[in-house]
């Protein structure tokens, strides 16, 4: 233990400050649990999944659909957004000329901190019916994927850039010394230094794809019915929460309560299996 | 280190100083003072706005805060005493008796067509067909060979009760290709689709259509959809729109549902595109 | 740097400079597609009097002045707590904790469960608990710590992996030259750290303006001039939400607020950006 006086403090200090950042993640899951308790105990877990349909004012109460919506939007959305961020990156730092690549990079930064609610309007108002005149009815899954895209590659892309800029110049020296051309260089030597900041950005954007709501209320149709193709309108689990909460009362308002639950039990699956497949290797 | 700590100290003292100030609710003799928290229907929201800003112009030492949350959020924190007064968007339901409830304006609910459709009117008969997938294709009504699309209202909205009143429909039947929330994403989904359908309230889409968005109201049960037919109660499909309190409402709250409810705010209501109760 | 890696004509260095540069512009046209259409419809209300008038008319017509107000403060709340919050715990997370700990795998495994609850399920938490237990009420404040909240998942995550990047060197030569890890910390790490704090800034930013679910139920709908931060104020996302959804005739004004937000966020990014080049980052010489 080091032995200046400030260093005990500064310990002290940061513990400090962790454990509000851990209290408020126990906060939320505590306020989702005691919210949905009461619809767990009259209808229990089972029927969540099992029900003929979604009508809560009828008493069904039947997720699936909607988790399979939320999925599918959610895969679609990270596997088309990973790869065009990471490139993007990848053009910043390696491929544009310095004068390209700033106000590329300044791009993405801005579109980032635009509201959901303007993707939202965008995606209904011009995206929607260039799907529907290609396939009706126009709001569907890949109108959702489009636009969850378009909200998700500027966190991954920005990590990434991030990420790319703390290679050590060294490695890259290296590399030029072994006469590895730009392609070879950026594959093996880049992108496995690179690995835990575009783990972490593939994490946030997947994140930021469940958690969507308001632009994915505006472009997806919001019809509870698993979707069977690219064009069939659907409704996410967030979605859902949006649209309901305001008017819902007693377990209606608790069954959506259930739905965050869900979510977050989702997310933390996909972290789980994330830290088991990786168990070191990333963080090694 | 030094900027940063000056910095620090800086906003902190703003911090406090600006969270000094807070208000407190007070109705003390004739002089009307304190803040009146009213939240409910998004609805309504903008319309009890704007009449507030004019109650705050007309008497300055008060304070009108409008916030949205839906009609029944309206209705628990009238109950709950979380809101002096709840704005609800609909008739008031039998289990809600223990709220006083003042009507302040009308509206209709209409259904809704994109311009270029030709089909010019639907009997009540083809609407209950088109809703409930009867009828998908737009040619047994009389129009082009396109499949229909069907937008229907979320869950629990007010438009989507007296829709589902009228016609004698309920929610499971109902087969949807679209489910909205909000009217104006009801217009842009028309707008935006030749072949849909769809039902709003009728301020919403008179306001639009005369403003240039390729929309059409559809007439119900004969009688053509606008504000002036709901004025004269000829329109079948019309909602009440209300503030709720809790107990009667006594001072400030008490003064301002007055207020709302005088000719003196009939202008702010056909703004809105509303129709005005009294006449 | 780029001009001592020659562009090799070999087959694969070709595909995959064509395939960099078509992702660069694919992205870039359709964002310009996108930002294009907002400057198109939005550019013809910007004046003088709508960014400082009040709201008239629901919002249809006058200005969006005591919006811009609450959206400033609200964003300073939400920063004045989430950046001590999150850094320190980055720091401690990067700095103090070992990669094999269980409470340093716990930390990072909660906070990344935590980075994808859903916006409307933080509004109603902050409507709880801020608004309903602390007893703030529909406040600036309550929306300003609800988006704290929202934010620190990104912010700590990324700052954590800005200390990652730094050479172990720098902290060996410290500790060789004596110095306490508070003063490695504050005079070292910290300026060295930047760019990961700045990208975690950028996203925390970006993603507070960018917030409408979860401000609706915490700092409200009210648009008038906020006199304290206890008073209700609409933030600007809000704002575009009503006009383009609930208010009819108010597209005109939600893109022209849009276009506000985008210039708004290019100057925060801006100055950002700037400070820490000049500021922190300038005060160590990278080898």
């Amino acid at each position: 233990m080091s032995r200046w006086p400030t260093d005990r403090l500064l310990l002290w200090l940061l513990r400090g400050v962790a454990a509000i950042a851990g209290a408020i993640v126990l906060l939320i899951v505590t306020f989702l649990v005691m919210e949905a308790l009461p619809v767990l105990r009259h209808v229990g877990v089972a029927r969540f999944f099992t029900d003929p349909s979604w009508h809560p004012t009828e008493g069904f109460y039947n997720l699936t659909p909607m988790l399979w919506g939320t999925l599918f939007a959610m895969v679609g959305s990270v596997l088309i957004a990973t790869p065009l961020g990471i490139l993007s990156a990848v053009f910043c730092h390696y491929y544009a000329p310095p004068v390209i690549a700033r106000p590329y990079r300044r791009l993405i930064e801005l579109l980032s901190g635009i509201p959901s609610v303007v993707y939202g309007f965008w995606g209904l108002v011009v995206l929607v019916p260039l799907i529907g005149a290609i396939h009706p009815p126009g709001p569907s899954l890949l109108a959702g994927i489009v636009i969850l895209t378009i909200m998700i590659l500027p966190t991954i892309a920005l990590m990434a850039d991030a990420s790319l800029a703390n290679v050590p110049q060294q490695y890259l020296r290296g590399a030029a010394a072994l006469g590895l051309p730009r392609w070879a260089t950026v594959r093996g030597v880049v992108f496995p230094a690179a690995k835990s900041g575009l783990f972490t950005g593939v994490i946030l954007e997947t994140g930021r794809a469940i958690g969507e709501t308001m632009a994915i209320l505006m472009v997806c149709g919001n019809v509870v019915q698993t979707p069977h193709s690219l064009f069939d309108p659907m409704r996410t689990l967030t979605a859902n929460i949006a649209l309901e909460m305001a008017y819902a009362l007693g377990d209606h308002r608790a069954a959506l309560f259930v739905s965050g639950l869900v979510l977050m039990g989702m997310i933390a699956a996909l972290v789980g299996a994330a830290d088991w497949i990786s168990r070191g290797r990333i963080y090694g | 280190m030094t900027k940063c700590t000056t910095l620090v100290v800086l906003s902190m003292a703003g911090l406090i100083a600006a969270s000094a100030s807070a208000g407190a609710q007070s109705t003390t003799g004739d002089q009307l003072a304190g803040k009146l928290v009213i939240t409910g229907a998004s609805t309504l929201a903008p319309l009890i706005a704007e009449i507030g800003k004019r109650f705050e112009s007309l008497h300055p030492t008060v304070r009108i805060d409008v916030q949205s949350g839906g009609s029944s959020r309206g209705v628990a924190d009238a109950r709950q005493g979380l809101a002096d007064i709840g704005m609800v968007s609909r008739a008031m339901k039998e289990d809600e008796r223990d709220l006083s409830a003042f009507p302040v304006a009308r509206d209709g609910v209409c259904p809704i067509l994109h311009q270029k459709n030709p089909v010019q009117a639907l009997t009540d008969e083809q609407i209950v067909a088109i809703y409930t997938g009867k009828i998908t294709n737009w040619k047994a009504v009389g129009g082009n060979d396109a499949p229909i699309t069907v937008a229907n209202k979320a869950e629990g909205r007010s438009t989507l009760e007296v829709f589902l009143h009228y016609f004698k429909l309920k929610n499971v039947d109902i087969k949807a290709q679209v489910v909205i929330g909000d009217n104006e994403q009801g217009v842009k989904t028309v707008a935006g689709n030749r072949n849909a359908i769809g039902y709003v309230s009728i301020g919403t889409a008179e306001y639009d259509a005369t403003h240039g968005v390729p929309i059409k109201l559809l007439p119900v049960g004969g009688v053509a959809a606008s504000t002036e037919s709901v004025r004269t109660g000829a329109f079948p499909l019309s909602r009440p729109l209300h503030l709720a309190t809790r107990p009667s409402p006594s001072g400030l709250a008490k003064a301002f549902i007055d207020y709302t409810q005088s000719k003196a705010v009939h202008d702010l209501i056909r703004e809105q595109y509303f129709v005005p109760l009294a006449d | 740097m780029v001009k001592t890696l020659e562009r090799n004509l070999d087959g694969r260095e070709l595909f995959a400079s064509i395939l960099v540069w078509s992702a660069a512009a694919l992205v870039t046209a359709t964002f310009c597609w996108f930002l294009g259409d907002i400057i198109w419809h939005g550019l013809s209300q910007i004046s003088w009097t709508f960014l400082t008038a009040p709201p008239r008319n629901a919002g249809r017509e006058g200005g969006i002045g005591p919006i811009l107000v609450s959206t400033a403060l609200i964003l300073g709340v939400c920063l004045a707590v989430s950046l001590p919050i999150g850094v320190g715990t980055a720091v401690l997370l990067a700095e103090f904790t070992t990669d094999a700990s269980l409470f340093g795998r716990l930390t990072r495994r909660s906070l990344d469960v935590l980075s994808g609850v859903p916006s409307i399920v933080f509004g109603l938490f902050g409507n709880a608990v801020f608004c309903k237990m602390l007893g703030l009420g529909f406040s600036i404040l309550s929306g300003g710590l609800t988006l704290a909240c929202m934010v620190l998942p990104i912010l700590i995550r990324s700052t954590e992996e800005g200390f990652r990047a730094v050479p172990a060197g720098y902290r060996l030569s410290a500790a060789a030259l004596g110095l306490s890890r508070t003063t490695t910390l504050f005079h070292l790490l910290l300026p060295a750290a930047v760019p990961g704090l700045l990208v975690g800034l950028v996203l925390g930013v970006g993603r507070a303006t960018a917030e409408t679910a979860a401000l609706i139920f915490t700092s409200g709908y009210v648009d008038r001039m906020p006199e304290s931060l206890l008073d209700s104020g609409r933030a600007l996302s809000i704002h575009i939400f009503d006009l383009s959804m609930n208010v009819s005739g108010g597209d005109a004004n939600a893109y022209a607020s849009a276009l506000v937000l985008v210039a708004f966020l290019l100057l925060i990014n801006g100055t950002a950006s700037w400070l820490a080049e000049h500021w922190l980052h300038r005060r160590i010489v990278t080898i």
